[in-house]
């Protein structure tokens, strides 16, 4: 066999404590103007509010805060460093021209509330954005305003909810799959809906029987991700929307896996009625160790009433603003417009593709998962063989015998220098390993994870105990959770 | 890899989705275009964006100085480009740094445990209520009418299905929330009582008092902040149970409105009903200090529709912003700043004093306040947007009652020479307005 270069080596390691720790009275990483006005007497102004103290917070020099947190930041893995192949976050290149045009003046430091009359950049932003977002998703209109995913899933209830009690009747439940996010079932709790279960059939799609036996006029909608968590496309969706439909139900889309079709099938054409985006996830904004996301919400011509205030419109003059008189609207989700920061980039991320790039992306996105499912087959189990789009999923099962589980291989995984895949999701599979490598991976890359995953189930038959103490190449290893949990400690306090 | 993988054609790949919803043209969508033409464009998009104006703008996000610092250690791509943190091992960069912002959080507000972000401070307005109705068994919530009009909209939507009655209780004509009016909304069915301080008008609540209240009726009291650099100067709520923040002021670009970063802080009994991410202390195998996701029992992975929100991604880039502000200016500077901030406006509200009427004139106010005119504030201001000057927020968009009342704010970045060019403006307004009136007297006599 070829040599191939290891991924992973120790590098050097700072040891770096927390900031409090190197704070000492007199040091200092700031500096103010002159006042230009007359000084004030705080305690004539504030009297009793005055503070008089600000504790422990730090105070230290500023090449001490350039160290501290770039030696912390040496701590992290990133997809700068390699491949993330987190399933189903869709870990892709996040392409340094939308951090640039995020912080062009004028969209960096935008007021929200400055007169729509010098606003019109940021409106022509929003405007594109959301043009470019229902053309991918066969929508007819889209809110920008909810903040991340599930505050998309909110939203899209919401408007699920107004919908059905314009005629008259909200309903009660929503229909939620097994193999479903936890975001889904803990989002119906917050519009006040039951969530009721709707299993998986063999193939790790929904059970259309369960389905049309459990659908009656007491589901609002159903909420189901397409394709699923199993990164099966669900084929018989057109007979699940005609289901829900014909009982006068909606058909919600978490569009947490669109990095599966855009470009070469929308939502909207196959019978969905609302659905969510992640900005974070499809169109490569950043996912900044757990965000700040972008979950906009596309929605059929029905539904367009009940969007939150406040809307984008065209002026008679042409120029554009809000509308804020939406008599049936859902009401706001959020302050202002949305996280404008993250449309910047995806509409950067969309002209930087076109349709063509998009659809290559999709292409690349669903070869890259299908290369490595063919890399890993037999090596590990795969408890659904239908066909996979952008992610895979096996299981432990094989190396379970050993008593080696998911967490440890993943564990292991840090040592060979990849970031684990997500584990133990989705619940349908016991002991998943789930697998989305993105359109990002080269094939060199995906190779020498292929090889270090198969190096690990070699592992696992001939030394388990190295896979079940990993990972050996980090700071720290296996760190003890549950004391975390049992006595809490969320704050550094001093000492004494 | 197609050979690898045994197929033909890329389309081969696509098979398992029904022909008839396969897309067969290309997305009408711009075409593909050169990193310089993408940077070309949204430079074109800044300049009929306000690039260039001096704005007076303030109402829940504020223009302050960001240092350097903040963007060259963000953009490291460890920290842009990595996921959240749940492989501690890997993440410890991420999740020590949000155990820093945590303490920092918790040093300025006085509350003893914070999360590790939520959305804004709207949201996290919305969800500190929702935590207070869990805790309490209770449903009404009393809204002070001095709350960011937009956070008492959010709130509203998130109640609405949870069978959240809302009432909302007036301020008196300091600007402040009238106690007595308080004393009215509460019903032995009141969870907690919201209010905002420094409020929407930038005037200080009595929050003494309005704990006093909320706590001899057994409720709990929420205080949202959405200026966090009062924080250096004026005392945090202490009484509150919770404190719901919008940490914007503290290094995060105005950038149109958002992404900002809320805060929820609050007491230790409280911390199971708590919603969002936290990271706690503990050790390796080894006995090593290190951090973790921690309570993970209260989130929707773990407990789905039982869980205490459906918030899944929060802003922890911005948080990191937040932090290294928060690490910046530290215990000396933020008060020093804070202080700057006081003084610009005490110069800015005297000045419009002399001319206009400021109302509230008596509360104690951190850096906004509210000046009346004689004539219509927007017409005022198209008169200063000629001056590249941006001024105060017509407030009769959110309370009709205030017919020509507009709400000014002033920062550190403020300048004399700024405040003086609008003061200047508005009493050219005043003495038109004066004469007209005359004029108007002179022809009846």
């Amino acid at each position: 066999m070829k040599h191939k270069t290891p991924k992973a080596t120790r590098h050097v390691n700072q040891n770096e404590g927390l900031i409090f720790e190197k704070s000492s009275a007199g040091k200092s990483a700031w500096k103010l103007p002159p006042l230009d006005v007359p000084e004030v007497d705080t305690a004539k102004l504030l009297g009793g509010s005055e503070r008089k103290d600000l504790g422990n917070m730090p105070e230290v020099s500023e090449i001490e805060i350039i160290r501290h947190f770039t030696r912390l930041s040496t701590w992290n893995y990133a997809i700068d460093l390699g491949m993330y192949p987190l399933g189903s976050c869709t870990m892709k290149y996040n392409p340094r021209v939308n951090e640039a045009v995020a912080r062009v003046e004028g969209i960096a430091n935008g007021h929200p509330y400055q007169p729509e009359k010098i606003s019109q950049g940021a409106l022509h932003i929003i405007k594109m954005l959301s043009e470019c977002l229902i053309e991918i998703t066969g929508m007819d209109a889209i809110t920008l305003q909810p903040a991340a995913g599930a505050h998309g899933e909110m939203t899209g209830l919401l408007m699920v909810r107004a919908y059905h009690q314009s005629k008259g009747n909200a309903r009660k439940k929503v229909l939620i799959p097994d193999s479903a996010h936890g975001t889904n079932p803990a989002t119906a709790a917050m519009v006040n809906y039951a969530v009721e279960n709707l299993k998986s059939d063999s193939r790790g799609m929904v059970d259309v029987a369960s389905l049309e036996s459990q659908m009656n006029e007491d589901v609002a909608a159903l909420m189901l991700t397409n394709p699923n968590t199993l990164g099966v496309f669900e084929q018989q969706i057109h007979k699940i929307a005609d289901i829900l439909h014909a009982k006068g139900g909606l058909l919600y889309m978490d569009g947490a896996n669109m990095n599966a079709l855009v470009g070469k099938v929308r939502p909207g054409d196959f019978g969905v009625d609302v659905m969510h985006l992640n900005l974070h996830k499809t169109f490569s904004t950043p996912h900044g160790g757990g965000g700040p996301g972008s979950g906009p919400v596309a929605i059929k011509k029905g539904l367009e009433p009940f969007l939150p205030t406040p809307v984008l419109v065209t002026k008679p003059d042409g120029t554009l603003g809000f509308d804020y008189n939406r008599p049936h609207s859902v009401g706001r989700v959020r302050a202002f417009y949305g996280n404008f920061g993250m449309f910047v980039r995806a509409l950067a991320y969309i002209q930087a593709n076109g349709p063509d790039g998009l659809r290559q992306t999709t292409e690349d996105a669903v070869l890259n998962a299908n290369y490595i499912r063919k890399g890993l087959e037999g090596i590990y189990d795969l408890p659904y063989s239908t066909p996979t789009m952008h992610e895979v999923v096996f299981s432990d099962r094989l190396q379970a015998k050993k008593g080696v589980r998911t967490m440890d291989i993943a564990k292991r995984l840090i040592d060979y220098g990849f970031h684990p895949y997500t584990t133990a999701f989705p619940l349908i599979v016991p002991g998943a390993l789930m697998i989305e490598p993105t359109e990002s991976e080269s094939k060199e890359e995906m190779d020498l994870f292929i090889e270090a995953m198969k190096s690990i189930a070699e592992e696992v038959e001939e030394d388990p105990q190295t896979v079940l103490e990993a990972p050996h190449s980090t700071r720290v290893s296996r760190l003890d959770e549950t004391a975390a949990a049992r006595k809490p400690v969320l704050r550094w306090k001093p000492t004494n | 890899m197609l050979k690898a993988i045994g197929l033909r054609s890329v389309d081969d790949l696509f098979a398992p989705i029904p022909a008839e919803y396969r897309l067969t043209r290309d997305l009408k969508i711009p075409r593909q275009m050169a990193e310089s033409e993408i940077v070309d464009f949204f430079r074109q998009r800044s300049r009929e964006n306000g690039d260039g104006y001096t704005s007076f703008l303030g109402a829940g996000a504020y223009f302050h100085y960001r240092p350097v610092i903040i963007d060259a250690l963000i953009s490291r791509g460890e920290f842009l480009t990595a996921y959240t943190p749940y492989q501690a091992e890997i993440s410890q960069g991420t999740l020590q740094s949000i155990f820093e912002f945590q303490t920092m959080i918790c040093e300025l507000t006085g509350m003893e445990v914070a999360n590790a972000s939520m959305y804004d401070g709207s949201t996290a307005a919305a969800e500190a209520v929702m935590m207070a109705v869990r805790l309490t068994g209770r449903r009404q919530v009393v809204v002070a009418r001095s709350l960011h009009p937009e956070y008492r909209e959010v709130l509203a939507t998130y109640a609405t299905h949870q069978g959240m009655p809302l009432s909302i209780a007036a301020f008196g004509g300091d600007g402040r929330l009238d106690l007595k009016e308080l004393e009215k909304a509460i019903t032995p069915d009141t969870a907690c009582v919201l209010v905002q301080s420094p409020n929407f008008f930038g005037t200080i609540e009595d929050v003494d008092a309005i704990a006093e209240i909320a706590h001899k009726h057994g409720a709990m009291l929420v205080v949202s902040i959405a200026e966090a650099v009062s924080l250096g100067i004026v005392e945090p709520p202490r009484q509150a149970d919770v404190i719901a923040m919008e940490a914007q002021s503290f290094g995060v670009p105005l950038g149109f409105g958002g992404p900002y970063c809320g805060v929820i802080a609050t007491r230790e009994k409280y911390v199971r009903q708590m919603p969002g991410r936290l990271v706690g202390q503990t050790v390796d195998k080894q006995g090593k200090r290190g951090f973790v996701l921690t309570l993970a029992t209260r989130e929707q992975h773990i407990r789905r529709e039982k869980a205490t929100s459906n918030i899944c991604t929060n802003q922890a880039l911005v948080a990191l912003m937040v932090n290294i502000f928060m690490t910046v200016y530290g215990k000396i500077g933020l008060r020093e700043l804070a202080t700057q901030n006081l003084a610009k406006t005490a110069y800015a509200a005297g000045q419009f004093a002399k001319h206009g009427k400021v109302l509230f004139a008596a509360s104690p106010r951190f850096n906004e306040f509210v000046v009346e005119t004689s004539e219509d504030p927007y017409a005022i201001n198209g008169r200063l947007l000629g001056h590249k000057i941006v001024g105060g927020l017509p407030l009769r968009k959110f309370f009709p009652e205030f017919g020509n009342a507009a709400l000014w704010c002033c920062t550190e970045l403020t300048t004399r020479s700024a405040i003086d060019t609008a003061v200047g403006l508005v009493a050219e307004s005043e003495r038109s307005v004066r004469s007209a009136k005359e004029e108007v007297e002179e022809v009846a006599r």
